[in-house]
């Protein structure tokens, strides 16, 4: 999979937060086999210095890393945030997250428009965490993403692909941009669902931290990504609704 | 001079951003800061004169899904 001119051999891109430990959490990005981790920026204490140490076991793993914008709810809160983290991380890779509602936590897809817009003339590469819709994904398009993030369901609500149908006509409007699963997966299975429709990776974060053993759940992932995308290449047969014999009915015994 | 830092109130002596982030512990730290909701980058800090009131955001790496 080619992303921005960048080579990637693994389909998962795997979130830092809320492992039970920093050591738990090196543990599963490894087990994952990701080449992406996604990373964020938060207020810094000069006393605590808790995000040197944090970003010392990031540079560790020697992965490329995907900054976040999470938690800002205004394209200019975003913007501000990405120059912010392209400084930090030295990337200009950015996942544009700008939130419209704090319940489901659904992109605020006009702010997400601005923001990406304003951040690809500023030379950004952009990877907007969106919604299936077809609209947004074609302003997104205009303003130079070359990748789109649309949701699976909710963040962390863990309950896979909300909106299939329309998660397929996203994939058919847009057959060779890369399309991304974002957020909302719960289950391995989940993530062979989005590879099976022909997605062409998987975001994941909650899934594997907060299971009881992050480390074996982010292998399982792996394997689940890997069998959805080898699935699609092979061309899965139609579904249909009467049954229809496996076994050769030509040449039965007792037939007249 | 009074500003607020990362949303607390401090009384600080030095007058470039530079200075005051060297003043409230941040020398040597991978970090990124904002005035008043605008990026300031690294290499704008020695020259950014902060006055009284000013927002200043102090933003390091952290975890993210």
């Amino acid at each position: 999979m080619n992303v921005y001119g960048t080579e990637l051999n693994s389909r998962l891109m795997l979130g830092t937060a809320q492992y039970p430990s920093p050591a738990i959490m090196a543990e599963a990005v490894k087990a994952s086999g990701c080449d992406i981790v996604t990373v964020s920026l938060r207020r810094e204490s000069g006393a605590e210095r808790a995000g040197q140490a944090f970003w010392g076991i990031v540079r560790e793993l020697g992965l490329k890393v995907l900054p976040n914008t999470a938690g800002c709810h205004s394209a200019k809160e975003a913007i501000t945030t990405a120059e912010m983290a392209r400084e930090v991380f030295g990337t200009p890779w950015v996942k544009l997250e700008v939130i419209a509602d704090h319940d489901t936590l659904q992109p605020d897809v006009f702010g997400l428009v601005e923001a990406a817009r304003e951040l690809v003339s500023q030379g950004f590469e952009v990877f907007p965490y969106t919604t299936e819709d077809l609209g947004v994904a074609d302003r997104l398009v205009d303003a130079g993403c070359e990748v789109l993030m649309p949701w699976g369901a909710p963040i962390g609500s863990g309950r896979g692909l909300a909106n299939v149908p329309g998660l397929k006509t996203l994939r058919s409007r847009y057959p060779e941009l890369p399309l991304v699963i974002d957020a909302g997966l719960g289950l391995p299975s989940h993530a062979a669902h989005a590879m099976e429709l022909g997605y062409d990776a998987v975001l994941l974060n909650t899934a594997v931290a907060k299971a009881g053993d992050p480390v074996i759940m982010a292998g399982a992932f792996a394997r689940a990504v890997e069998a959805g995308r080898a699935a699609f290449l092979a061309d899965p047969i139609e579904a249909r609704d009467m049954a229809t014999p496996s076994t050769p009915v030509f040449g039965m015994a007792f037939q007249d | 001079m009074r500003i607020i830092v990362n949303g607390e109130r401090r009384e600080v002596e030095g007058l470039a951003l530079a200075e005051v982030l060297d003043e409230l512990g941040y020398g040597g730290t991978v970090v990124a800061t904002a005035v008043n909701e605008r990026f300031v980058p690294q290499d704008g800090r020695q020259d950014l004169a902060l006055s009284d009131g000013d927002r200043v955001e102090v933003l390091a790496p952290m975890q993210g899904g």
